[in-house]
């Protein structure tokens, strides 16, 4: 900067005529002539240092993306600050459960096979008897499967033992037909596939389907399908498929209902119960909690299902926010303390700088940290909260700008120009703020803005102790907060790394632009 | 000098006496049925006195009952006695879980220290002689990172690299699991090895300030007049550097590392609560946040303590380094 001449005359400096002349004719003018040199004002002197220094440019721009991010972000962002997201999930429920018959079952004929007549003929059909006596009565029992016998008195069939169950489809055939049903197990077991029950003639193929004219009108399977649900009737037709999936060993199937809603059903098989319990998979809306990133939301969502990229920039304004407010709270009473230490000296400057060495010494991160308790002891409101906040940490803050701010003055106010001042006659309230706190100004943008960054540190970390800002105001501090869960740590990157590299770049942009502006205010650097 | 030392201590007294007025008093803000709260669960402990006992107990051993100021006055006094209470929260006396917690953060804190002098200071010097080369802007954006990054963020970072991708640490706590089955050396190792992460959070986050304060301070040095004499007589970059401009600047450092030695003891707070790790700060965050009146009181005071020392430190070393420095 030196080789340069520095005119800091403000009158020629915005007449474009001048500033068009000094590249193209030079030498029109005479060595000595002020249109020779581009003649530049302190503050775009100050501003042409800041703009050379590539670093702070590169904070700065960072900062104007920042803050674009933040408050532009949430206009534009679809979604709301405290919006929370539903997704449809499929939940299981036991639906119904099917057992494989094991016992034998009666069915009777005539009233006189009872149940016990019944457990003797069942004696008898296990020792291989032939027949059994019971209150005089010889019952003959006639042996056609290993799970089928017939119970027979005077030649005539009065009931028989089963273990395939017989499932009736067509409507024509009457629930508990006693001749359907022996018929159709019969035919099952036996040689003969035909029967004649109801003066019709059925057949039975193989699989267990009972046919008239090639039309299935019942099966026999060895399931019995119950529905949990005391109002929920199973349908033959769901019966049927389930079986097939039994059959089969599939796990899972799908089954369309009459209305056309298909659910998805698994089978679990428990060999204690020696039963499969289903579950049929039903659609249920949940909060759509850490979803990864998506079209929908870029960034995904966290743990309460709000939109992480939104919450991302009301984060950014509620940080930004409390940043400047703390800082301007902070240069106002510094400024003020520091001006009137520094000025007056003395008794007043000592009083003040002890006050100052009190509140260095007040530890200030177990105070916010008892503070931030006692606000959740009282249930602070959030709003009011972050109002203390800015206070508290404001009124923390104030010292450091009064020392700073004391210092510079002491040694402005020994300065010629301050001597002129008090010869002029002016106001001593004039002299310290229109002629001393202008020439700290530089100095005081540079620590607020480095101090802008420390707070936002501040404040993040005690947001993230969730001492801070709290639910459901966001702030990037206590979106980071989730990482105290272990899992969101290792698997849910996105929810905290945005929000830590946000904050991160914030804080080196205001460190790296208060740098460059120290550097820019400061004539003595040479670059 | 020992008049001027006199001075400061009596200084330091008189503002140590009023951040401690200034703490009770906050404690005393404290909603009075805090204390009725904590004394009404005290009383339903099985076998405990009664609930007007503990109230009184409690109010008696703060003062509550008196006035501020004479109440003040009265736990100053016992307070300067060296009587400190019983914490509420780990239920032995203050001082005694304070001996047990004070040494792992006084080694981490000495440690991380250690390191961040080896790293800040000579860095701070090859920025300050490459100044405006690339070998600076780089030095000084990753001083500057480190002074940005907030200490929850990179110790996530570190976590989530170290301990959970590459395992080669534990994610919480001071000892391993098998800490019992090893020999002397093996626990020593073993916490040697739970505390890698943590430190390495510590210096990474604060040694930018330092390697600034040199760079700043070395670069004053080097525009200084003797400096110019020094190269005018032809004496070689090296011995410029490190014989005469190096040496002036280890004026301001000794000054500052003197004055942050009574904080190794402060504990990290932050650092200490994200790994587990049972130093003061952790011990004190849950005090705090418990509500245990002693115990905070206490740690307080004991940090306005270490940082009047500190200042202390610094100022008396300041006069006694730099021999133009003269006291009246």
């Amino acid at each position: 900067m030196s080789d340069e001449k520095k005119k800091t005359s403000v009158n020629d400096s915005d007449n474009p005529e001048v500033k068009a002349a000094a590249g193209e004719t030079n030498d029109q003018y005479s060595l000595n002539d002020d249109r020779r040199v581009k003649v530049l004002s302190p503050g775009a002197l100050v501003a042409k240092r800041f703009f050379r220094n590539r670093l702070a440019v590169t904070g700065l721009s960072v900062l104007i993306f920042m803050f674009i991010f933040s408050f532009l972000g949430g206009l534009v962002s679809p979604y709301g600050q405290k919006e929370i997201f539903y997704r449809n999930d499929v939940v299981d429920k036991e639906y119904a459960s099917v057992v494989v018959n094991e016992e034998f079952r009666y069915m009777a004929n005539d009233p006189s096979f009872s149940g016990l007549v019944q457990a003797k003929s069942y004696l008898a059909f296990t020792k291989g008897e032939e027949s059994f006596v019971y209150n005089g009565v010889t019952y003959t029992v006639e042996k056609d499967a290993d799970d089928l016998f017939a119970v027979l008195t005077n030649g005539s069939v009065i009931g028989f033992g089963y273990k395939d169950i017989v499932n009736i489809e067509a409507d024509d055939i009457p629930e508990n037909d006693f001749d359907f049903i022996y018929g159709a197990l019969k035919a099952m077991v036996g040689e003969e596939k035909e029967f004649t029950a109801l003066d019709r003639t059925f057949t039975v193929n193989g699989e267990g389907e009972v046919l008239e004219d090639g039309k299935q009108v019942a099966y026999i399977s060895r399931f019995i399908v119950k529905s949990v649900f005391q109002d929920v009737t199973i349908s033959k037709r769901f019966k049927e498929e389930l079986e097939e999936a039994l059959e089969t060993n599939d796990k899972d199937f799908f089954f369309t209902e009459d209305d056309g809603v298909e659910y998805e059903y698994t089978i679990t098989y428990d060999a204690y119960r020696k039963s499969y319990s289903v579950r049929q998979g039903k659609e249920s809306q949940v909060i759509d909690k850490y979803s990864p990133p998506s079209k929908d939301h870029w960034l995904g969502t966290d743990g309460n299902g709000m939109d992480m990229l939104t919450r991302l920039m009301y984060g950014g304004r509620v940080s930004l926010i409390i940043g400047f407010i703390v800082v301007f709270i902070e240069s106002f009473i510094g400024v003020i303390f520091g001006g009137i230490s520094g000025y007056f000296g003395g008794w007043v400057d000592n009083l003040i700088m002890r006050v100052v060495d009190i509140f260095y010494c007040i530890p200030s991160t177990p105070l916010l940290i008892i503070l931030g308790a006692m606000m959740d002891a009282y249930n602070v409101d959030p709003k009011i909260r972050m109002l203390y906040l800015m206070l508290i940490l404001g009124f923390l803050g104030w010292p450091g700008v009064a020392r700073l701010v004391r210092g510079q003055i002491l040694s402005l106010r020994e300065q010629e120009f301050m001597t002129a001042t008090e010869a002029g006659g002016i106001r001593v309230s004039r002299r310290i703020f229109r002629h001393l706190i202008p020439n700290v100004i530089p100095q005081l943008i540079v620590t607020m803005t480095m101090g802008l960054g420390g707070t936002i540190i501040t404040e993040a970390t005690l947001s993230f102790l969730g001492l801070g800002v709290r639910f459901p105001f966001a702030s990037w501090g206590n979106i980071i907060n989730d990482v105290n869960n272990t899992f969101v740590l290792t698997t849910y990157l996105f929810i905290w790394i945005p929000a830590g590299v946000c904050l991160l770049a914030t804080v080196l942009a205001f460190n790296l632009v208060g740098d460059g502006l120290r550097d820019a205010f400061d004539p003595k650097m040479k670059r | 000098m020992r008049k001027y030392i006199v001075k400061r201590v009596l200084i330091s007294v008189v503002i140590l006496f009023f951040v401690a007025f200034i703490i009770y008093a906050l404690m005393r803000c404290l909603p009075t049925s805090y204390i009725e709260s904590v004394a009404r669960q005290r009383s339903m402990a099985p076998g405990s006195k009664s609930y007007e006992e503990w109230l009184a107990q409690l109010s008696a051993q703060y003062n509550m009952d008196k006035g501020i100021i004479t109440g003040f006055f009265g736990w100053f006094w016992t307070f300067l006695k060296g009587d400190f209470g019983d914490s509420w929260k780990w239920t032995v006396p203050v001082i005694e879980k304070f001996n047990d917690v004070i040494w792992i953060s006084f080694i981490m804190g000495a440690v991380s220290f250690f390191f961040e002098l080896i790293i800040a200071i000579p860095l701070g010097v090859v920025a300050a002689t490459h100044q405006n080369t690339r070998l600076d802007y780089s030095i000084s954006v990753v001083a500057l990172a480190g002074i940005s990054f907030p200490t929850f963020f990179f110790a996530s970072l570190l976590k989530l690299v170290f301990s959970v991708k590459l395992g080669w640490f534990d994610l919480y706590g001071l000892v391993g699991r098998n800490y019992n089955q090893l020999d002397t050396w093996g626990q020593i190792l073993d916490k040697a090895h739970h505390l890698v992460l943590p430190i390495v959070t510590l210096v990474v986050i604060s040694f930018g300030s330092l390697m600034r304060y040199t760079r700043t301070n070395m670069l004053e040095v080097l525009n200084a007049d003797y400096i110019r004499t020094a190269r005018a007589k032809g004496l070689s970059e090296r011995k410029v550097i490190y014989h005469h401009a190096f040496r002036n600047t280890l004026i301001p450092i000794v000054t500052i590392v003197g004055g942050s030695l009574p904080g190794l003891f402060s504990g990290a707070l932050i650092t200490e609560t994200l790994f587990g790790i049972n130093g003061i700060g952790f011990v004190s965050y849950q005090s705090m946040v418990g509500g245990d009146i002693p115990f905070s009181m206490f740690y307080m005071v004991f940090l306005a303590v270490l940082t009047l020392l500190g200042n202390l430190l610094a100022d008396i070393l300041y006069a006694v380094v730099d021999p133009r420095v003269r006291i009246a």
